[in-house]
């Protein structure tokens, strides 16, 4: 409560406040920072990773080879087939004299199988390959830098087609009530009870796999669960007396639902946001595990969960690709909680 | 947070123990049951209690005044430490112990047994699983170690001796199944199951009905009287005070600020909040009544009136078709233009309704118009909009009434975005600083622009009210429809809204259907009134007539329970 004749804080836009309280949640805005550093470098995945050189310069020539494909016979090879930049002849072709090469600062890309190799595959951790890797010879960090942007992106999508369906499907049911509530709720149901894991395998049988294939299936049933929080805040929202305010000003149904229901109701939504991204990376991870998921030959980080347990004394595969998953899962939750304060107004913000 | 320490109130409170002939009936005032002194609760690190000092002795009724905030409730409760997270220093002497020095276990004893608590809203301080002689024989089986059948016959008595009709099926009762009146009524019972010395009565008749208070309060005094225990009733009704208890103790802002006998408190309050407190039954300044001219319209007419609810019918008969509850049954009304008609009657009654079909949020049978034009068709043909900028509306609860998730200027912005969509960003936040100014919340509009951006959650009750009376007026309407506007607010503060509605209602020629259960509401800003009872107008008039000479024995105990 504040009294008419305290002091006038400058007044800020409530974007602005929101942005302050969740800045207040020191842990929730630093994971907030690190997640995002993570999700963008992993948008750069190229640039870290990558078995092809940046930029090549060849006797007097400058080539671009990560964007574009070269015969090994420009580099001075036998061969007129796509120059495999791992082989030492051509290292050394590319580097002698004053020609050089910018590799990458991790020089695998997430399917190159490295015949070079100097130990049997899976490998240990060392110089060569700083996570080891796997038992087909393929560096793992690249694996999980490339996994980890496959996953975040495709929870991403997962979460804002979830969310968004949810709470449409939740408002309609909520706000309108009655006979659409009544009919909307049985709909709900027989389609909540339809085994979704069968149809998942059935239909990854049926069609060739692929992320978009698996985003439409997992998203045909991820929306019940939010759709049934949203419809219960605004059954609640919409009988409040700010609301029958709103009708007697004249406003129209869309924008009191818009301007009135929907930012009150978005609590449970925006508290579920982060869980229901973890929920769609683990998904996915799980999917990829039983083989039910990304087309072979996606790096994901559920086939690397798969290579640990087939491999179990490899287990630098196993523990990266855990804690891979334990801190993206842990950075998520913390930046919920951080979420949750900065969108209630009721909180103080200082 | 000042407290107005004038040099009278020291003068006002009586010594400790004074000679002074309290005048009470058989069981008077006995030895000194309860002493505190220099109580005082903070809440991480915030004072809310500043050091009180009072006394109870056995058998006596004191009142503990004050309005919300002032730190009357947190006193009474964290005597028993029954507020979390509060930190409590001082002393408060039960029969010589201590009980801010008890352990827990300690206090455990002491809570229902020699202390007994009676809460404002009975629905939530009994638990909806169990019925109420459970509740009950708990009591006594734990505090007196009776046998279950002993604690059942028990249990029946204690009913029975708090008026409630057939105790012995109401025992068997959930609390759902029992009237508002009559959980209150179990409450007592199992307050009163351990034969507490102290009886805790935290607004016991806030959440009833004016017909029930009275006997809620007759009857607390009857059992006072019979077990000779005493009370220390928390409230912030005066009426209550001066009927029932023997001494007062007014509290404001975590200070006592006067303490003594009922009558010589009521009859020269020493105080000044202590005189606000007690000027602030409202004041009547409105235009005097006008004989409606013959062709004059009604701003709001309704004849026949009737308004249902779909109910669900139990059984098969409900797969097919619907029962009907009928809130408002063929009522006729008319509100002339910049004068006020009250709607009286208890909840239920269907006033609330009333006002929802009124504002053309419900749908009605019968005949409604609004300045001359029909709700019905007005919603058919799609020209609503224009019946909706003439009527507007206030509701009760300053707390649901914005939306806790828009700014002010949102909110009281908002009716310009649907009656008059040309308007600039500009125009409209100028508008909008206007209104806030006529409801008094901003005294200069140049400065008006620091309240814009802020929530609603940074305003009190009343602050929040005048807030609501900004965006119903904002749009220039002819009728305001106003449902229990004050009665979520305290006392001084609903003197204050009451004068801004009789101002606006003066200078803008506005019409009020001003819907309450408060007779000292209506007597204030009434012209004409109806009382409601069970959907039914049962009696209509003038507001000196029918208030000064009630016909219908409704209105006679209405008047006669607000008096």
């Amino acid at each position: 409560m504040s009294n008419s004749t305290e002091a006038v804080t400058p007044s800020l836009s409530p974007s602005a406040r929101a942005w302050r309280r969740f800045k207040r949640n020191r842990l929730g805005y630093w994971s907030l920072v690190l997640f995002c550093l993570l999700v963008v470098g992993s948008l750069f995945a190229e640039v870290l990773s990558n078995d092809r050189p940046l930029v090549v310069r060849y006797e007097g020539t400058t080539y671009f080879p990560m964007v574009k494909d070269y015969a090994e016979t420009v580099f001075g090879g036998d061969f007129d087939t796509t120059t495999d930049y791992l082989d030492p002849f051509i290292r050394e072709q590319i580097t002698q004299g004053d020609n050089w090469a910018i590799y990458a600062p991790n020089p695998y890309g997430p399917q190159t199988l490295n015949y070079f190799a100097k130990l049997p595959n899976p490998s240990p951790p060392r110089l060569d390959n700083l996570f080891g890797t796997d038992d087909r010879g393929r560096d793992l960090l690249a694996q999980l830098i490339y996994g980890f942007r496959v996953s975040v992106l495709f929870a991403l999508a997962l979460t804002v087609i979830g969310v968004l369906l949810g709470v449409v499907t939740g408002a309609i049911q909520g706000f309108f009530g009655g006979k659409t509530d009544l009919a909307f709720q049985r709909f709900i149901e027989i389609w909540g009870s339809m085994p979704e894991l069968y149809l998942l395998i059935i239909f990854s049988a049926v069609f060739a796999p692929s992320i978009s294939l698996l985003l439409i299936l997992l998203s045909l049933f991820g929306w019940m669960g939010l759709s049934d929080y949203v419809r219960a805040e605004f059954l609640r929202n919409r009988q409040l007396d700010y609301v029958r305010a709103a009708r007697a000003l004249g406003l129209s149904n869309w924008q009191i639902i818009w301007r009135h229901v929907l930012p009150n109701s978005l609590t449970p939504v925006v508290t579920f946001l982060p869980f229901r991204m973890s929920a769609a990376i683990l998904a996915l991870t799980s999917l990829d595990f039983l083989g039910l998921g990304v087309p072979p030959g996606t790096p994901s980080l559920g086939e690397l969960l798969s290579q640990g347990k087939n491999n179990i004394d490899a287990w630098w595969i196993s523990l990266s690709t855990f804690a891979v998953l334990v801190i993206t899962l842990l950075l998520l939750t913390f930046m919920g909680d951080a979420l949750r304060d900065a969108l209630d107004p009721r909180k103080a913000d200082k | 947070m000042t407290a107005p320490t004038l040099p009278a109130s020291r003068g006002s409170l009586p010594p400790e123990g004074a000679a002074r002939p309290w005048g009470g009936p058989a069981a008077g005032p006995g030895p000194t049951l309860l002493n505190v002194k220099g109580l005082r609760v903070s809440f991480g690190g915030q004072e809310v209690v500043h050091g009180i000092d009072f006394s109870i002795k056995a058998g006596e009724k004191l009142a503990l005044v004050g309005e919300s905030g002032s730190g009357k409730t947190v006193s009474a409760l964290s005597l028993l430490r029954l507020v979390h997270n509060a930190d409590v220093s001082g002393s408060a002497l039960l029969n010589g112990r201590d009980l801010l020095q008890l352990t827990e276990h300690q206090l455990r004893g002491v809570r229902g047994d020699e202390v007994a608590i009676i809460f404002q809203e009975p629905m939530t301080a009994l638990n909806p699983l169990y019925t109420v002689g459970d509740q009950i024989g708990e009591v006594l089986q734990l505090k007196k170690g009776l046998t279950p059948r002993q604690a059942l016959a028990s249990t029946i008595e204690l009913l029975a001796s708090t008026g409630i009709p057939e105790p012995a099926r109401r025992a068997d009762a959930f609390p759902h199944q029992l009237s508002g009146g009559q959980r209150q009524r179990a409450m007592i019972a199992m307050a009163l199951a351990s034969a507490p010395k102290l009886l805790l009565a935290d607004e016991p008749t806030t959440a009833l009905d004016v017909s029930l208070r009275g006997q809620i309060l007759d009857l607390l005094a009857d059992l006072q009287r019979q077990h000779g225990m005493a009370v220390l009733l928390i409230t912030h009704d005066l009426n209550l005070v001066r009927r029932f208890a023997d001494r007062v103790a007014v509290m404001e802002q975590g200070h006592l600020v006067e303490q003594g006998a009922v009558s010589d408190v009521f009859a020269a309050p020493q105080h000044a909040y202590t005189q606000m407190l007690l000027a602030s039954k409202p004041e009547r300044d409105v235009a005097p009544a006008q004989p409606p001219a013959a062709d004059a319209t009604p701003v709001l007419q309704a004849r026949g009136l009737r308004v249902g609810y779909p109910v669900p019918l139990p059984g098969l008969t409900g797969w097919f078709k619907k029962g009907e509850f009928v809130a408002v049954q063929g009522a006729d009304l008319d509100v002339a233009p910049g004068q006020t008609l009250g709607v009286i009657g208890e909840s239920g009654s269907g006033k609330s309704t009333l006002a929802l079909a009124a504002l053309g949020l419900l749908p009605y049978q019968g005949n409604l118009q609004v300045t001359g034009s029909d709700w019905t068709q007005a919603l058919k043909s799609g020209e609503s909009r224009a019946l909706r900028q003439r009527v507007q509306v206030v509701f009760q609860d300053p707390f649901s009434s914005l939306s806790p998730r828009m700014t002010i200027e949102q909110i009281v912005g908002e009716g310009l975005l649907v009656h008059q969509p040309g308007l600039s960003v500009a125009q409209r936040r100028e508008r909008v600083v206007k209104a806030l100014a006529d409801v008094g919340l901003v005294d200069d509009p140049r400065r008006g622009g620091d309240w814009l951006q802020r929530y609603p959650h940074e305003f009190s009750g009343g602050q929040r009210q005048r807030l609501a009376i900004a965006r119903a007026l904002i749009i220039d309407p002819q009728l305001l429809v106003l449902d229990e506007p004050t009665s979520a607010l305290d006392v001084t503060v609903q003197k204050q809204v009451l004068a801004l509605l009789q101002r606006l209602q003066r200078e803008r020629g506005l019409s009020y259907l001003l819907i309450t259960h408060d007779v000292d509401v209506i007597q204030a800003m009434a012209h004409h009134v109806i009382v409601m009872k069970d959907g039914e107008v049962v009696e209509s008039g003038p507001v000196e007539q029918v208030l000064r000479a009630p016909e219908h024995p409704y209105t006679r105990t209405l008047v006669q329970a607000a008096a």
